[in-house]
């Protein structure tokens, strides 16, 4: 395999590495054969059927994220005939070779990457200014393939929007925020911080930034719905996002159900797959942010910022507070809250309980966002032969025959 | 009881944030007290906090344009919150190019100071984001604790060096020691000094003036000071490098007031901004 990154591509593809590598450790990298993308799309649909894929999930499955870059997007591209190739690199090495943008952009004329498999070595060598060589070999390992069933065709609400807004939006959050609630009606969107605990409700603070559709390129709504999902995930896409000043698009469907965000252009396309925590709340109707009280700008209405109700029931028992209704369990085939909840799901539930273990201290116990959306193709193994395959609406069928 | 503020003036909103983050810098928790003329960022100096005590004045005027309070009741015209001011602090930030900004109290899942923001965007409907500070509402039987900490009677008061190189002073004494001594006279000179097994530091500074006496509520009443001799109080240096850390604004008029092997009271003012802190000696 051989492929040149010439010019201003060099940063687009150290970008795509820093995006990627706010998701997951590895950088799964497969040069993509099959006439049949995996990741369909609505419009821009890479049809061209050769290119280069550069994917990580992270450990709990719970999110994912993909590039693809066609040919074109590089000025030389050849990938080995016959078997099909892809291996996995520690995405920190790759990092190391793209390690400061800003000098790559002023000294870097191309990248050449080059597949030496009798050392099972990717060799990034850096053309820079001034004649000089700079050569990485970073061994690799044989992968699974790593793809995401997910299909934006079928995700009745979507949006497409300047990263500039998503960005402002997320500049309110503090960066140690994990989780927002997005909620969406016919003409808003609000986005929240999401706090799990009961007794963190109390004490922490509670952001929410209402968007009109107005500031959207493209603002569809079928149903009023909510969705969480993990916002540490959501940086790395808006980064580069705005540093390419692509608009990005939103694709969901219903909780429980993964939130996909892609950015496209003619040459290239990224995506980025988030669980969403399946809490089957609706809107949320016992605060004063309900729908309809955000439709025209919060009246000066001094009068409900009384506190004396609060008062009296100070020296008394305080009665406990306005809980938002508890997560349910549903029976949406999208759902898989809890390991012990029913996994009808196409997931390989019990390689998911072992992966929790393997959970970083510094990951949230992401019980909730159990991976949903992984229908592939890891060995079959004495659980997978067991496991119902479910039909599935957002599912493609099961992926391609791994032999 | 209630309480709604609206800042328009973005030089008014950038200050008042300003004032914020730097008690948000000095202290974790404190109370704000609000009466119909001014608002107080408190903390009152007990054990828990170390002995550190603050006091921050603002008058509302200066900074809101639109001021509305009723509080507790009528002989009791105020209302006492316990906030995080970092969360203040971090809620204003994010608002700075807000075309208004609303502070309101209200009771969400708990009683919240919500800061409500109208934000520019390019289309015609404006972005609108709320933060809800949590914040505990402090009873009456407990004001007494807030009130404003009198003038100490001090032995010396004197005017301080640039803040900023007290700072740069003591953050390079912090590495040497815990502890600081702060002595001054009152013919305008000050020391910094630290002393451990190996080395002894101390920095000099002269000139630099004493308030008029006569300042203040309670003064010494014994026979005049012998203005060279040295009044000293031996501190634990992190509160001071704290008290200095937050600072973001030079303050027109900087001074503070030692109470010989006491307290030590710094006393920063603004034009529209009053703070005091209390450091306690430490043995």
């Amino acid at each position: 395999m051989q492929c040149v990154v010439t010019g201003g591509n060099v940063k687009v593809l150290a970008k795509a590495i820093h995006s990627l590598s706010r998701i997951g450790e590895e950088l799964y990298v497969e040069p993509q054969k099959d006439g049949v993308s995996c990741c369909a799309t609505v419009r821009n649909t890479i049809t061209s059927s050769c290119h280069l894929a550069l994917r990580s999930v992270n450990s709990s499955r719970s999110a994912y994220a993909c590039f693809l870059f066609a040919p074109l997007f590089f000025s030389r591209y050849s990938i080995p005939n016959g078997k099909d190739f892809r291996c996995k690199i520690a995405i920190k090495s790759v990092q190391s070779v793209f390690r400061s943008v800003a000098t790559l952009e002023k000294t870097v004329e191309k990248c050449h990457i080059e597949l030496d498999e009798e050392n099972d070595r990717l060799t990034f060598t850096l053309h820079c200014k001034h004649g000089l060589l700079k050569t990485h070999n970073l061994s690799y390992q044989d992968s699974e393939s790593l793809q995401a069933m997910f299909d934006k065709d079928a995700c009745t609400t979507n949006f497409r929007v300047n990263p500039r807004v998503l960005v402002d939006t997320v500049a309110h959050f503090p960066p140690s925020l994990e989780e927002v609630t997005v909620t969406v009606s016919d003409e808003r969107m609000w986005v929240r911080n999401y706090v799990e605990d009961e007794t963190e409700r109390s004490k922490a603070m509670l952001t929410e930034l209402c968007l009109a559709s107005d500031e959207f390129d493209h603002f569809v709504v079928k149903a009023h719905n909510s969705f969480t999902f993990c916002l540490k995930e959501l940086r790395g896409l808006l980064v580069f996002a705005e540093s390419n000043n692509l608009p990005v698009s939103m694709y969901f469907k219903e909780p429980g159900c993964p939130v996909v965000l892609s950015v496209t252009d003619s040459v290239m396309e990224g995506n980025f797959v988030l669980a969403t925590l399946s809490d089957g709340s609706s809107p949320p109707k016992n605060k004063s942010k309900g729908a309809h009280t955000q439709q025209s700008l919060p009246p000066d209405d001094f009068m409900n910022d009384d506190m004396d109700s609060y008062l009296i029931a100070m020296d008394t028992s305080v009665a406990s507070s306005a809980a938002e209704p508890p997560a349910s369990t549903l029976t949406d085939p999208c759902t898989s809250k809890l390991p012990e909840a029913n996994h009808k799901t196409r997931t390989h539930s019990e390689e998911e309980e072992e992966e929790e273990v393997a959970d970083g201290p510094d990951r949230p116990p992401n019980k909730k966002f159990r991976s949903l959306f992984f229908g592939s193709v890891l060995p079959p193994s004495p659980q997978m032969s067991t496991q119902p395959v479910t039909t599935q609406e957002v599912l493609a069928s099961d992926s391609e025959d791994e032999s | 009881m209630r309480f709604r503020g609206k800042i328009v003036d973005v030089a008014c909103l950038n200050h008042f944030t300003r004032v914020v983050t730097t008690i948000s810098k000095l202290t974790k928790t404190c109370v704000l007290r609000l009466n119909p003329d001014k608002l107080f960022f408190v903390l009152s100096g007990k054990v828990a906090n170390g002995g550190v005590g603050m006091w921050c004045e603002l008058s509302q005027a200066n900074f809101f344009d639109e001021y509305q309070m009723e509080g507790f009741n009528p002989e009791n015209n105020e209302i006492c919150l316990e906030v995080a001011p970092e969360n203040l602090s971090r809620a204003l930030k994010t608002v700075q190019n807000a075309k208004s900004v609303k502070v309101k109290l209200t009771k969400k899942h708990c009683p919240c100071l919500t800061v409500s923001a109208e934000l520019p965007t390019m289309s015609s409907i404006s972005r609108v984001v709320t933060h809800d500070v949590p914040v505990d509402v402090i009873p009456t039987r407990l004001w007494h604790e807030l009130k404003e900490p009198s003038m100490p009677d001090f032995d010396v008061s004197i005017y301080l060096p640039p803040l900023k190189t007290i700072k740069n002073v003591v953050d390079r004494m912090k590495n040497l020691s815990n502890f600081l001594v702060i002595e001054a006279n009152m013919n305008g000179k000050m020391n910094l000094k630290i002393e451990t097994d190996l080395v002894s530091v101390s920095t000099h500074f002269r000139d630099l003036g004493n308030p008029p006496s006569g300042d203040g509520a309670s003064q010494d009443g014994s026979p005049t000071r012998d203005p060279h001799s040295m009044a000293e109080v031996r501190v634990d240096i992190r509160k001071l490098q704290q008290f200095l850390v937050g600072q973001q604004v030079n303050p027109s008029k900087s001074m503070c007031n030692i109470v010989h092997q006491s307290v030590v009271h710094l006393i920063l003012l603004h034009e529209d901004v009053s703070l005091q802190y209390f450091i306690p000696s430490v043995a």
